[in-house]
């Protein structure tokens, strides 16, 4: 089922990607080819791959339970969270608290999670931004 | 003569302090990224790839570093596969086979010493035949006009999917994603826009550091929360390894089946599409059939232990001939090394040869420098990654998923490519749920713009005559091949494919 799914969207993927190179708009100088022969070629690489895929699906692939998949979608929150608030939050700070969430997740009690945050931002910023002069993030205190 | 004088000029700049330094450290941090089960070298070169970037290393040391790490993660696989019976990568994959069970008989160390030993044999032979089949084919790659290079780029994507899938239409998916991918952005022959929506961030097109890091790494990271998976795999295990230095004659006895299996690997690497886990299956395969006259392998067979360590790390050497020589790399972690490559401004390919020399011969003089490192690495010192292999993944993944970051904020800066980056993380995991390889995805981002160039060149030359791209004999030699290399798997590798696939999870779907 799952790669019926997966087609039937590959297929529509396909179809989308083949519909917007239709639309891109030709320059007066062009060469003999153009830039949509490229794109369409590809979109029909991919519809009739995908269109393989729903026909002939692979055994159905052991998916997470709920509660897993949860935890990986909140994980993808707090990544855009950490995204975001790099720059208002400062390299230093931001990191501590997502490499913690991360750490917490995994498994570690609150107290190596900290651990973990603080000591992996810390390390990070000492070898990449003391030691080797990489630029990070600054935020409101300046690391 | 040539080659020598050009391989002593490499020596030369091999040994500054600072390459030197870069080796070891390569060769450290891949022994420790290739024993760390779900670190593997594809993703381990992703990590550091965006580093040694923004660190404004020259080519030459950042392709030192990197190749140091992909031949040490070819070592390093090997010590979790013997102690704890799960490959620390794919490529180690054949190595539990008879390693673990020598493990049990309380040879661990012995075990230990003979693959390393066997890694080495098979890395310099590799790194000799590096030498010598890489200017014979950049020779040949000479004559190719565009409509040959673009035959060869379709080679490379049809034979890729031929090995390291179960399902071609999966790795066709693949690939014509990553082309697609790679068309976002401004068209670089007429200047129009495609594919982006309006959002100026993408008129640059994606950054492929952008799309391997979040794919390779940060997927692995999602992998790891999905099992909930955080401990460390020594736990409640003794790691004994006892006597650290075989007898001389069972290295002796394992000589033949090194130098066997050196050659065979080497060629597997060579070959398009294929790479180190295809060498060592092949050599496994080969060496049980030919020396297994008493049904010993799988039972702690030293020469069983040896096979399959020669056939990576020879694999590893030669998947880099085509990388280097023509542009198009046959397996996951040399298309890594490409991006590389790429993210220097430096094409790889026939012309490399000749406009870059100090490149090449210094990344081949250090690449013999890092194998002897690395076998004092590996045999004396091997007590020291054993060690390793008890860090939690709790504390390991955060800090993958933390470099990640600061990798690609350190080369843009901007919050834009950490979003992208996180989506492509997601898709990554959805992909590889669904046994979706994610190389071709890869080499699709990667080598999507030459390919088009290429095939409009190719046309607009010919006035705008398709029938060209398959008008010369060199270029239907190439089609064919291409054309053999999709459809033979599915006749015949059905059943290969389904013995080098019954071991495997997820990490199927970065093979290398």
């Amino acid at each position: 089922m799952s790669d019926r799914i997966f087609g039937l969207f590959g297929v529509f993927l396909a179809i989308g990607f083949a519909v917007s190179a239709l639309t891109i708009e030709e320059s007066f100088l062009s060469d003999a080819v153009g830039p949509k022969a490229f794109p369409l070629i590809v979109a029909t690489i991919l519809g009739l791959s995908s269109a393989v895929i729903a026909l002939r699906p692979d055994p159905e692939p052991a998916w997470p339970a709920l509660g897993r998949l949860v935890e990986i979608v909140a994980a993808v929150v707090v990544m855009i969270l950490y995204a975001e608030l790099l720059p208002v939050a400062g390299f230093v700070t931001a990191t501590a608290f997502a490499a913690g969430y991360l750490a917490w997740r995994l498994g570690s009690g609150p107290v190596e999670a900290a651990l973990t945050g603080v000591g992996t931002s810390v390390g990070i910023y000492v070898i990449f931004h003391l030691v080797l002069g990489l630029s990070l993030a600054r935020g409101p205190w300046g690391f | 003569m040539e080659t020598l004088a050009s391989l002593g000029d490499g020596f030369a700049i091999a040994l500054t302090w600072q390459n030197l330094l870069l080796a070891f450290l390569g060769c450290f941090l891949g022994t420790v990224m290739g024993a760390l089960p779900g670190l593997g070298p594809s993703n381990g070169v992703a990590i550091l790839i965006p580093l040694a970037f923004t660190l404004g290393l020259g080519a030459t040391p950042s392709l030192i570093l990197l190749t140091s790490v992909y031949y040490g993660a070819m070592y390093g696989g090997r010590i979790s596969s013997i102690l704890l019976n799960i490959p620390g990568d794919e490529p180690a994959m054949m190595t539990c086979l008879d390693g673990h069970p020598m493990a049990k008989k309380g040879m661990a160390g012995e075990a230990l010493s003979l693959s390393g030993i066997a890694s080495f044999v098979g890395a310099f032979f590799a790194t000799w035949g590096l030498i010598l089949l890489a200017p014979q084919l950049v020779k040949i790659a000479l004559l190719f006009g565009p409509a040959e290079y673009f035959a060869l780029f379709a080679l490379a994507f049809m034979t890729l999917g031929g090995v390291s899938s179960t399902n071609q239409a999966k790795s066709a998916f693949a690939a014509a994603l990553g082309l697609g991918l790679a068309t976002i952005g401004v068209d670089t022959q007429t200047g129009v826009p495609r594919f982006t929506f309006g959002e100026v961030h993408l008129y640059d097109g994606l950054d492929f550091l952008v799309a391997i890091v979040g794919l390779f790494a940060l997927s692995e990271v999602f992998i790891f929360l999905e099992h909930r998976h955080g401990g460390s795999e020594t736990e409640g295990r003794k790691l004994e390894i006892g006597r650290l230095y075989p007898p001389l004659s069972m290295i002796k006895s394992c000589i033949p089946t090194m130098l066997r299996t050196s050659f065979l690997g080497f060629l597997a690497g060579v070959l398009p599409g294929a790479g180190a886990s295809l060498g060592s299956f092949i050599s496994y395969s080969m060496e049980k059939r030919l020396v297994d006259k008493e049904g010993t392998f799988g039972t702690g067979d030293p020469r069983g232990v040896a096979a399959p360590e020669a056939g990576n790390n020879a694999a590893a050497g030669g998947a880099l001939v085509p990388m280097l020589a023509l542009g198009v790399p046959g397996s996951g972690t040399t298309a890594v090394l490409l991006a590389v490559l790429l993210a220097l401004n430096i094409t790889p390919g026939p012309l490399l040869f000749t406009q870059n020399p100090d490149v090449v011969w210094g990344l081949i003089a250090a690449l013999f420098i890092a194998n002897f490192m690395l076998l004092a690495m590996n045999i004396p010192m091997v007590g020291l990654f054993t060690r390793v292999l008890m860090i939690p993944s709790r504390v390991l993944m955060p800090i993958v998923a933390m470099v990640s970051f600061v990798g690609i904020y350190g080369i843009s800066g901007s919050s834009f490519d950490l979003l992208v980056m996180i989506g492509f993380g997601v898709m990554g995991w959805a992909l590889r749920k669904l046994d979706v390889p994610l190389v071709p995805i890869i080499l699709g981002t990667l080598l999507g713009n030459a390919m088009e160039n290429n095939l409009r060149r190719a046309i607009t030359i010919d006035n705008g005559n398709w029938w060209t791209l398959v008008d010369s004999p060199l270029a239907i030699g190439l089609w064919t091949i291409a054309l053999i290399g999709f459809v033979l798997p599915l006749i015949v590798g059905r059943r290969v494919k389904a013995r080098m696939h019954k071991r495997r999870d997820e990490e199927g779907a970065i093979s290398d």
